[in-house]
């Protein structure tokens, strides 16, 4: 085991934490882990855009964007956050463009914009350009931007280092972070990271769900290491399926190529967007798009022979166009499904694409023990926080625009907190969960297969809590993941080396997907209405009597050592918006 | 879009799904090795049944989780974007994620083999760091000089256009290790880093292409290329990188980007 000192260490390299690291580098001695390297984070999926309201191409305001923001967050938002993400987009923006990042540009030499869901002129009146991008790679050109930047700024990258368990001891009742223990793949090697501030900017769960547009790394390996550490996790149930994902694949096609003009169509040609949002249409919330898809489906106006998908219809849009500002998606329809979208439609369906929810933090990216206290040391930004920004349903572009303003913002004051503050003392034995967890299942001899049981969790996922939830469904889904814990207890690998032992880190990570699936599928069970990304078939509206609030999920240890998770809730930040009924 | 395109489309489908039906047996065979067991690299062959429609990470996958947990690659994405699984597939650098087995004639054993001219540290997982080191090299950042502006930098979407094409890449290596005189001199510093190169050199807001020219410039730099397009065929983007690599050379004649 070796024991390594920090100010700052972050945890994850995507856009994030680049950007975190950006900020902390120059302000304090700063370790960056990666369990992958940096450039292969899946920020680097991103296609469509990042909103900010330069008002480059038509009239805007950040004022429109805070709106559209919490409206499209079903008013789950804490209003104050959006305010803050909807005026510091700007500066994001022009400072990724100062990095040098190649933005899109209008014919006078500005950073161009175009349409996308849900992001509205003057309080929803028609849609607004807004987002601002590199062709279809904006999330590409962020993710190569910010690591070029911290070339620059020379971060310290620890690569293929992937962190397992957070340190927390406990100083005067109060619970401090005292770093991280982290495993390193190339030699199988513990590592300790004493750091006086620790950012988790490890990105999202998506993998629990089969059809997804996420990466195969992205298994809440952050969430779950704060989760099992007794902290809690904010909003699980409000998951994002994103409407246009290539069907059964779940590759992600951007809303861009609706924002560019592009149609969906069921199995008679119809534009059926218009029955559903007869404002925005095609450029309704992700949320909405997507129920409308599935009822399409489940009316039978799907395509195809099991009339089970749509078509994203891009061939009244000149090939030039397509070329232009869709060269990556107009690629990924060529390649995996031998289709020319100049002339043929692409089959899609929704796919599991942007957890809301995550490790709760206050705007300063400061986690939170409960509803209230900080975690003096601790921070989280990106898809694994919930600052909230996103509420029960985030804004396409948005995502991109949280991981440069609250990365930034994390990476200014984890750093500021660690120039003052003293390190707090390491537990005793700080590695020994890791050790035994990394040991029991390298010297397992049990029965049980990861593939098999990774496998029934994604489709008792896929089946249960994804764009429809009813309680029977959920409740199926809260006792076959119980199921499938207990086996993964006797869980074994074939592969018994140090050396990249790549079949431990994915048994390691069906460990988290497994915690993490199950906080989200009780939370879902508890919250009886529908709003945003969650859709309960038996309470079909909101109610924001009882349920206008955030859902905070804690693991708790009984004296008999059994596992079980409490909810309680947290009232959500309401500045100056009335939660209206929303209509697109 | 006409009614006649989609019915054209449904059964374009309809027939992909009858295929799927027809799952080919397909051979791999592997090049493994791992020094924890032997110094010695193997060749070892994995029969399987496999839609020709899926991809060789999925094949990969399929040994991985079905047949032999051992099996080592990188990868994250799945595809095309993340660059973690560039290998030698048939003789030919490609993404496992990004070809398809039926491009590839699954009747005759498919070879798969780590990316050459990089220290192979377990089955096809390679050391990348030599690789990222002539990336960070060539000062693949905006350099620029005077007060930033308020708002953005003003730039046409001409010369927006002028380095488009070098944006693209994902640093997964397919180019450099196809590079034969990167295989023979590991001090080259490859096609991609020069690619990392002109993406700043020929952007009209940069102002450090002399100095990214001087190390290019230098007795390992562009003029080891010998134009031999293995780079540009390697390319999953589809980036013309011996173009840009004639750029750069170019560039450092005439001092004029």
């Amino acid at each position: 085991m070796k024991i390594h000192k920090y100010d700052t260490v972050i945890v994850g390299a995507g856009g994030a934490g680049m950007r975190a690291a950006i900020e902390s580098t120059k302000r304090s001695r700063t370790a960056v882990l990666t369990k992958l390297y940096p450039t292969r984070s899946h920020t680097g999926a991103a296609q469509g855009g990042m909103a900010a309201a330069l008002a480059n191409v038509e009239e805007d305001n950040w004022e429109w964007h805070t709106f559209d923001t919490i409206k499209g967050g079903d008013y789950l938002v804490d209003q104050d956050a959006a305010e803050i993400l909807a005026k510091e987009a700007i500066d994001s923006v022009l400072d990724l463009e100062k990095m040098g990042l190649p933005f899109n540009r209008t014919p006078d030499g500005t950073i161009d914009q175009r349409r996308f869901g849900g992001h509205s002129r003057n309080h929803g009146e028609a849609p607004v350009r807004r987002s601002c991008y590199a062709a279809d790679r904006t999330g590409h050109m962020i993710l190569q931007t910010l690591y070029q930047n911290c070339i620059k700024e020379g971060v310290e990258f620890f690569n293929e280092f992937y962190v397992l368990d957070q340190l927390i001891t406990e100083v005067d009742g109060v619970k401090r972070s005292a770093g991280v223990v982290a495993y390193e793949l190339a030699t199988g090697e513990i590592h300790v990271f004493q750091a006086k501030a620790v950012i988790y900017a490890s990105g999202g769960c998506g993998k629990f769900f089969k059809v997804t547009s996420n990466a195969h790394t992205l298994t809440g390996d952050g969430q779950a290491a704060v989760y099992r550490r007794g902290l809690p996790l904010e909003d699980m149930e409000f998951f994002q399926f994103h409407p246009t994902g290539i069907w059964r694949m779940g590759i992600l096609l951007t809303e861009g190529a609706r924002g560019e003009g592009g149609i969906l169509r069921n199995k008679d040609g119809e534009r059926f967007m218009e029955k559903y949002a007869p404002v925005m249409k095609d450029l309704a919330s992700r949320d909405v798009v997507s129920r409308s898809i599935y009822t399409e489906i489940r009316e039978g106006r799907g395509c195809g022979p099991e009339g089970d998908h749509v078509f994203l219809d891009l061939t009244h849009l000149p090939p030039e166009q397509l070329d232009a500002k869709l060269p990556d998606i107009t690629e990924f329809a060529r390649t995996y499904l031998g289709i020319e979208p100049y002339t043929d439609p692409i089959p899609i369906q929704p796919t599991a694409h942007y957890a809301m929810g995550g490790i709760p933090t206050n705007v300063q990216g400061e986690v939170l023990a409960d509803n209230d206290t900080v975690v003096p040391g601790l921070y989280a930004a990106g898809e694994v926080a919930c600052v909230s920004v996103h509420g029960a349903n985030r804004l396409g572009t948005n995502s991109l625009l949280d991981i440069n303003v609250f990365g930034r913002r994390a990476g200014i004051a984890a750093a500021e907190y660690a120039t003052k503050a003293e390190y707090v003392e390491l537990p005793d034995d700080p590695a020994s969960l890791v050790v035994e967890q990394v040991e029991r299942l390298r010297d397992s001899t049990g029965t049980e297969r990861v593939t098999e049981i990774r496998k029934a969790l994604q489709e008792t996922m896929d089946a249960n809590v994804m764009v429809f939830r009813t309680e029977q469904t959920i409740k199926t889904a809260v006792e076959a993941i119980g199921a499938l814990r207990e086996r993964y207890l006797n869980v074994s690998v074939q592969d018994k080396g140090k050396r990249f032992n790549t079949d431990l880190l994915e048994a390691i990570e069906l460990g988290n997907l497994l915690d993490l699936a199950e906080v989200m599928a009780v939370s879902a069970l508890a919250r009886k209405e529908s709003r945003g990304g969650h859709y309960r078939e038996d309470y079909p509206s909101r109610d924001d009597v009882n349920f206008m609030r955030h859902t905070m999920a804690y693991r708790e240890v009984g004296a008999d050592g059994v596992e079980s998770i409490r909810l309680d809730y947290k009232p959500v930040v309401q500045t100056r918006y009335e939660p209206m009924e929303r209509k697109y | 879009m006409s009614s006649a395109t989609l019915e054209k489309n449904s059964s374009a489908l309809a027939d992909a799904e009858s295929s799927a039906a027809h799952l080919v047996t397909v051979t791999f065979r592997i090049r493994r090795f791992n020094p924890e067991i032997s110094d010695q690299a193997i060749w070892e062959d994995f029969q399987f049944q496999i839609d020709p429609k899926e991809r060789v990470l999925d094949a990969l996958h399929k040994i991985k989780w079905d047949l032999d947990g051992t099996l080592t690659f990188r990868r994250s994405c799945a595809h095309g974007i993340c660059g973690s699984d560039a290998m030698r597939i048939n003789g030919r650098n490609r993404l496992a994620c990004k070809t398809l087995i039926k491009d590839i004639n699954p009747h005759k054993p498919i070879t798969v083999e780590p990316i050459k001219g990089l220290t192979v540290l377990k089955d096809l997982v390679v050391d990348m760091e030599p690789f990222f080191q002539a990336y960070r090299d060539v000062m693949p950042f905006l350099i620029t000089t005077g007060n930033e502006p308020t708002r953005e930098r003003q730039q046409s979407a001409e010369d927006r256009k002028r380095f488009d094409d070098t944006t693209k890449c994902i640093l997964c290596a397919a180019c450099t290790s196809s590079c034969p005189v990167f295989w023979n001199d590991g001090q080259y510093f490859g096609p991609a880093a020069i690619v990392g190169a002109h993406r700043f050199i020929f952007d009209s807001r940069d102002e450090g292409g002399e100095q990214r020219l001087e190390i290019l410039n230098d007795r390992d730099g562009v003029w080891r290329c010998r134009t031999t397009f293995n780079c540009t065929e390697a390319c999953p983007r589809g980036i013309e990188i011996t173009k840009a690599i004639q750029e750069v050379k170019r560039a450092l004649i005439t001092r004029r980007f």
